[in-house]
């Protein structure tokens, strides 16, 4: 039995109709998973995201240290948890086919990772302590946006300080070491995060070695006067101060150690000798050595 | 004990019975007329208070009569110990004398300073070290081992070698052990050596200390270097300021075989008893360059507190011409 010519064009109305109709449900679908994220969002702050449409859906989450899998419906807020973006980088959001990408930047400074080198300095010295300080936010992302960061170097009361802005989340600085001996409390600090780091300053080289010399029953004493660096801060025991006299028998040597601030040492008794001393290669005095008969 | 019948025979049973630990064989060899009674003479050839001796061996003696007549003699005796350092060589000349048909050998008395029994108080500085722990902060500064500097260096050829000679002071205020370490690069970029300065160096360097090193590169010529990368190291450790060793009346002389000697003596003035003197001699030239370095453990015995004993470096330089002796420092 043939059809009619309008049941044949009903049933080809019908089936565009269908196919229109479906067509549309298609499209609606599609616009309802789209994603509409920030392009940056705080650390630890968390994020919610809007969608649309009906039915249930698969929501993938990748990023620095994260994964998450978990089925969501549509046409409610997903929210992720500030503890899911904790890790500062870049973080891709897919869901039911469509994806979108958003940045996690640093928080506030929260902590500081200080490296004051080295740990220990001759005083009245040019450029001789370093600084680097990273500053970090409270789950331990670099922060790169810059940041103020104050530097205090602080001996037997007197302090300097510089501050420097952050490059890339690092403050770098080189400061002189102060005249006084002592230790220096070197401080880090931006926003509410500080850190405290010592450098020793030390007596630098010995600076005009005074000595002089008597007769005794051993021989020559000699002896210096309290030895100090040029800043007058004094050279500390143990440091070895070299006492040298020639004579016609030779040369006679004893490495001293400096004892309570002076060094001294028994050379060989001599009618006519050339006494002079010596501490790494900071020269003293000479004494010329005559006994009269 | 066979009796010896010549000087040199003499002298190598005494060296024999010596090496053989035997020291009452070796004495039997002994003159009368020496003033040395069996322990002394025991002491003497084993050593004591820990010195260098006690811990060698007398592995061969090579005896050589210099001039003899019917009743005495002169006898080099050259002597090669196994220490525990590595060898070492002495010679002595002994003079042996005709005791009815039997040489004998008078056996140098050796004047040791008697130091009488005392309490000594020693209080020089010591330095220890404590370090960083695990608990520390992250970015706590570790205590940093102690500042060297290479104050001087000069490369000298010697034959096919080259050698390379300088100082090296701790400018800091804290101990450290010291080495240094070079290396040789050629004029096409090669390595052709790298070399530390093992024994010629004094290790462990106080605060502001000076010591020579030296480093041998055999084979290599000094005119296929281009240049010299140095490597001064330096690690913090515990130390103590004493012994204070005084090295006196250091002159030149020539020795009976025409070598020029390097002598002084040795003066403890510290309190404890120094084992093994380790002598190091620094050579400058007129301008003070350091243009030679030589070391030596002094011959094995020990340095008592407030005594001296007399040392003895070889000046024998290959290419060092007398009469320019340099001037030196030990």
């Amino acid at each position: 039995m043939t059809k009619s010519p309008i049941e044949v064009v009903v049933k080809c109305g019908c089936t565009m109709a269908v196919a229109i109709l479906l067509m549309c449900c298609f499209v609606i679908a599609t616009h309802a998973a789209e994603l509409n994220v920030p392009t940056s969002v705080a650390a630890g702050s968390g994020l919610s995201i809007p969608t649309s449409g009906r039915g249930s859906a698969t929501l993938y989450v990748a990023g620095p240290g994260t994964a998450i899998k978990r089925k969501v419906q549509l046409g409610q807020e997903i929210q992720l948890s500030a503890d899911e973006l904790q890790n500062a980088g870049r973080y891709v959001v897919s869901l039911d086919g469509n994806s979108a990408t958003f940045f996690v930047i640093a928080g506030p400074v929260q902590s500081i990772a200080f490296l004051a080198r080295p740990s220990r300095v001759p005083a009245d010295t040019p450029n001789v302590i370093t600084g680097t300080a990273l500053v970090f936010d409270k789950y331990q992302n670099l922060v790169l946006q810059p940041q103020p960061v104050k530097f205090d170097l602080n001996v037997n009361g007197q302090t300097v300080s510089r501050t420097d802005m952050t490059k890339q989340g690092i403050a770098y600085i080189k400061l002189d070491s102060s005249k006084k001996e002592g230790p220096a409390q070197f401080m880090a600090s931006s926003g509410p995060a500080s850190v405290r780091r010592v450098v020793q300053e030390v007596a630098s080289d010995p600076c005009n070695i005074r000595m002089s010399a008597e007769r005794d029953k051993n021989g020559v004493l000699v002896r210096t006067d309290p030895i100090r660096d040029c800043a007058g801060n004094p050279v500390p025991d143990g440091t070895i101060v070299t006492f040298t006299s020639t004579d016609s028998q030779g040369k006679n040597t004893v490495d001293a150690r400096i004892k309570r601030g002076i060094a001294q040492a028994h050379l060989p008794a001599s009618a006519n000798a050339t006494i002079s001393v010596a501490s790494g290669v900071v020269v003293g005095n000479e004494i010329q050595w005559r006994v009269d008969r | 004990m066979s009796p010896a019948k010549s000087p040199d025979g003499a002298v190598q049973s005494l060296l024999a019975h010596a090496k053989a630990h035997d020291y009452k064989g070796a004495y039997s060899y002994v003159a009368q007329s020496s003033d040395n009674d069996e322990q002394a003479f025991a002491r003497d050839l084993t050593g004591r208070d820990g010195s260098l001796r006690t811990y060698s061996s007398l592995q061969q003696a090579d005896t050589k009569v210099l001039h003899a007549t019917d009743d005495e003699a002169l006898v080099r005796a050259t002597l090669e110990y196994a220490t525990a350092v590595g060898a070492f060589y002495d010679t002595r000349d002994l003079k042996v004398v005709k005791q009815g048909d039997r040489w004998q050998v008078e056996w140098p008395v050796v004047q040791e300073a008697k130091v009488p029994p005392q309490v000594i108080q020693e209080n020089y500085l010591r330095w220890d070290v404590i370090t960083r722990g695990s608990d520390d902060d992250w970015g706590a500064q570790n205590v940093e081992a102690p500042r060297v500097r290479i104050v001087s260096m000069n490369a000298i050829a010697q034959g096919n070698n080259t050698i390379i000679v300088g100082e090296i002071e701790n400018e800091d205020t804290v101990p450290g052990f010291v080495s240094v370490g070079a290396t040789l690069v050629g004029k096409d970029g090669s390595v052709l050596g790298e070399e530390t300065s093992f024994d010629k160096i004094s290790h462990t360097l106080l605060p502001k200390e000076i010591s020579p090193f030296r480093i041998d590169f055999p084979k290599v010529q000094l005119g296929t270097v281009k240049s010299v990368r140095m490597a001064p190291n330096s690690i913090l450790g515990p130390a103590s300021a004493d012994p204070v060793i005084g090295v006196m009346h250091q002159r030149v002389e020539t020795d009976t075989r025409g070598s020029h000697v390097l002598k002084g003596d040795l003066v403890n003035q510290s309190g404890v008893v120094v084992n093994i003197p380790h002598v190091l001699a620094t050579y400058y030239d007129n301008s003070g360059k350091v243009i030679w370095v030589s070391g030596r453990l002094r011959r094995p015995s020990a340095v008592a507190a407030d005594t001296s004993s007399i040392c003895r470096r070889s000046a024998r330089r290959p290419g060092l011409q007398c009469p320019q002796l340099p001037r030196y420092r030990e």
